[in-house]
């Protein structure tokens, strides 16, 4: 019945409507325009790629580091992009919320459905890199797209949380700022994971659902030589944590989200 | 009354808001109070509201400004959700309590149509088939690819207007439409209303113009400080308003005519020289000015305008010459043709040349006009007239 009322007619006409004006509106008076959607990581791929790779030799033994370097890049972008714009989505439309009776959610799904069309750009440009790096196609690419979903998911729970809090706490913003600044780090992007020797390390950083899902990304496209949660916490009972997490924090994110939507109008 | 025909009924509802007290005014106040619990303060919007409006009815919520009738009209629209009781619909509503909402200047005004469809509920096809209606009716052919921002206010409350009208839900609310837009536009309204009321549609319309309430609500409520006063009769209601208005506008003069603004005074008396606030249509209006005799003023000038800004008359004592300040006081002599509503006073006083102001007033005390006996017709004065 859900799923019914977030595809009828008129939500999906909004909808297209939201994310339409998004992508109107996003690049609207810059020369570059959309390129930039496409540029932005792939300038800071490039700068990442200098450092580490070039400079600090990173991804020595890694096969297809660059390609392997950049999808994570394009991954967590993906994260860090929606969230952050779905957490002020809901007070910018603060307009529409106070005027019209439109479903709360609808304005948290648009912009995390521009993000996600980014996200799918960035992904071709990945396709590019790895056709110029050789890299053979192997057949655990089928479950790209499961990945995917998962990371979707992911920051989809953690997108509605962060909307309804905003609306409340304005500090939301710079804690998450600082948070994603921090898990940045925590997560392997620009290292690989194998540098990292110490298991009982391996193994926490890998409970966190986007290391565990850029990690199966690159073991499903780039490279089976990459370190996966499967096999770091494979036969603990911990072992689905990262996938019980996710669920976790979209029930938490729906669940905070319902409660908080009926007093946006009066909150913002 | 039978489930069937009732289109809105709202049962036992109140409405309170949480107002955050924000007083930290040092470092020190601000670490302290960060370990209680903010407090807040409620207040109380609505209490008690009951009612029920019937399928077809053209339904008035009348009140003065901060009565809560806009948080009525909120609720109503699931905009707002009620402390207690309950709001029930029968039947699609628009969800629009204003026009243009949505509406981005950054946007072209086609693009702003379509988004504007969208929150109505229409998909983009429907838009399609009805765009060249709507750029039409709203007279803005030659607009249409140009941004929102260059459009004028006027040009962009005729293109919401013209996708407002479009609503084909069952129950349509609609706020202070009529606050906006020119002569020409205001007819449009009124002759939207006419059809929306010869279709029999469910209208719930908010506002503060007692002829439009009269003219099309079935039936009206009239809230006061959140509370219901009166259900029934436009007519009554109106009246009810009116007196509304006059006691708190009579408080209102009365402490304002009480209380000095810089060194001059104004006051409002009638003919007898009682101090008053409401007048009569044709009853003579006498301004008072006064100031401290140590102020030398040479000239005076008064002007009345509409409580909505609109200048009624103006004329000083540099135009009729004939007029002299002698003293530390003035008075002004006027009839006031007027029709019903509020006017203020304006008033300055002067030495040699215009420029040389002593003390001036931008907005004086207030005054009424009685709704009758005022000769037929509309505008700004009323003037007494014949046909032959």
């Amino acid at each position: 019945m859900v799923l019914q009322k977030i595809v009828s007619k008129k939500n999906r006409a909004l909808l297209r409507e939201l994310v339409a004006t998004d992508f109107k509106l996003r690049y609207q008076g810059s020369v570059l325009g959309y390129a930039w959607s496409l540029l932005r990581p792939l300038l800071m791929f490039l700068i990442l790629y200098v450092v580490f790779v070039k400079f600090l030799k990173f991804g020595a033994g890694v096969p297809h580091f660059p390609v392997y370097l950049l999808l994570g890049i394009v991954v967590w972008n993906f994260f860090a992009e929606m969230t952050s714009q779905s957490l002020g989505s809901v007070v910018a439309r603060g307009d529409l919320i106070r005027k019209v009776r439109i479903p709360r959610w609808i304005i948290v799904i648009s912009s995390s459905l521009s993000a996600l069309i980014n996200f799918l750009l960035n992904l071709i440009v990945v396709a590019i890199f790895m056709v110029i790096n050789h890299v053979d196609l192997l057949r655990t690419g089928l479950l790209l797209p499961l990945i995917l979903v998962e990371v979707y998911i992911f920051a989809l729970g953690m997108s509605l949380f962060l909307a309804a809090a905003f609306v409340r706490f304005r500090d939301v913003s710079y804690i998450w700022e600082v948070v994603m600044q921090g898990a940045f780090y925590l997560t392997p992007i620009i290292y690989p994971l194998s540098r990292i020797t110490n298991v009982t390390f391996q193994r926490l950083l890998l409970l966190n659902p986007m290391a565990q899902a850029i990690q199966d990304a690159r073991y499903a496209i780039v490279t089976h030589q990459t370190v996966t949660a499967g096999h770091v916490l494979a036969g603990h009972w911990y072992m689905y944590a990262p996938h019980l997490i996710v669920l976790v924090t979209l029930v938490g994110g729906v669940w905070y989200f319902k409660r908080e939507a009926r007093y946006f109008a009066e909150n913002i | 009354m039978a489930e069937q025909y009732i289109a809105i009924r709202v049962h036992q509802v109140s409405k309170a808001f949480r107002l955050p007290h924000e007083k930290t005014t040092s470092i020190k106040s601000a670490i302290v109070n960060f370990y209680k619990r903010r407090s807040f303060e409620r207040q109380q919007v609505l209490r008690d509201i009951s009612f029920e409006i019937k399928k077809g009815e053209f339904f008035g919520i009348v009140g003065r400004n901060g009565s809560g009738k806009s948080t009525l009209l909120k609720l109503l629209a699931g905009i707002y959700t009620p402390d207690k009781g309950a709001v029930q619909v029968n039947g699609s509503l628009t969800p629009f309590i204003e026009l243009g909402v949505g509406f981005n200047p950054e946007l072209t005004g086609r693009e702003n149509v379509f988004l504007n469809g969208a929150l109505l509920g229409f998909s983009r096809k429907e838009m399609a088939a009805m765009y060249g209606d709507i750029v039409k009716f709203a007279e803005l052919e030659r607009f249409m690819d140009q941004k929102l921002k260059n459009y004028s206010s006027g040009m962009q409350v005729r293109l919401a207007f013209s996708i407002a009208v479009r609503a084909q839900s069952d129950v349509l609310l609609i706020d202070e439409v009529l606050a906006v837009g020119d002569a020409a536009f205001q007819q449009k309204c009124f002759d939207y209303f006419d059809r929306l009321k010869e279709e029999r549609r469910t209208i719930v319309f908010v506002s503060h113009d007692m002829e439009a309430v009269k003219k099309y609500c079935n039936r009206a409520v009239l809230i006061s400080d959140g509370e219901m006063i009166r259900l029934g009769d436009p007519q009554e209601i109106a009246e009810d308003y009116r007196q509304l208005n006059d006691t708190s506008i009579d408080a209102y003069t009365a402490a304002e005519n009480a209380t000095k603004q810089s060194d001059l005074t104004i006051s409002l008396r009638d003919a007898q020289g009682r101090v008053k606030a409401r007048f009569a249509y044709d009853q003579e209006l006498t301004v008072r000015l006064t100031w401290p005799a140590h102020k030398t003023v040479k000239h005076a000038g008064i002007a009345l305008y509409t409580s909505g800004g609109v200048n009624v008359f103006a004329t000083n004592t540099f135009i009729d010459k004939t007029a002299k300040v002698k003293g530390h006081s003035i008075e002004y002599h006027v009839r006031l043709p007027l029709g019903e509503g509020r006017y203020y006073v304006m008033a300055g006083t002067f030495l040699d040349t215009k420029k040389d102001i002593v003390d001036f007033i931008v907005h004086g005390p207030e005054f009424s006009m009685s709704p009758e006996p005022v000769p037929s017709g509309e505008g700004l004065v009323r003037l007494t007239h014949k046909w032959e």
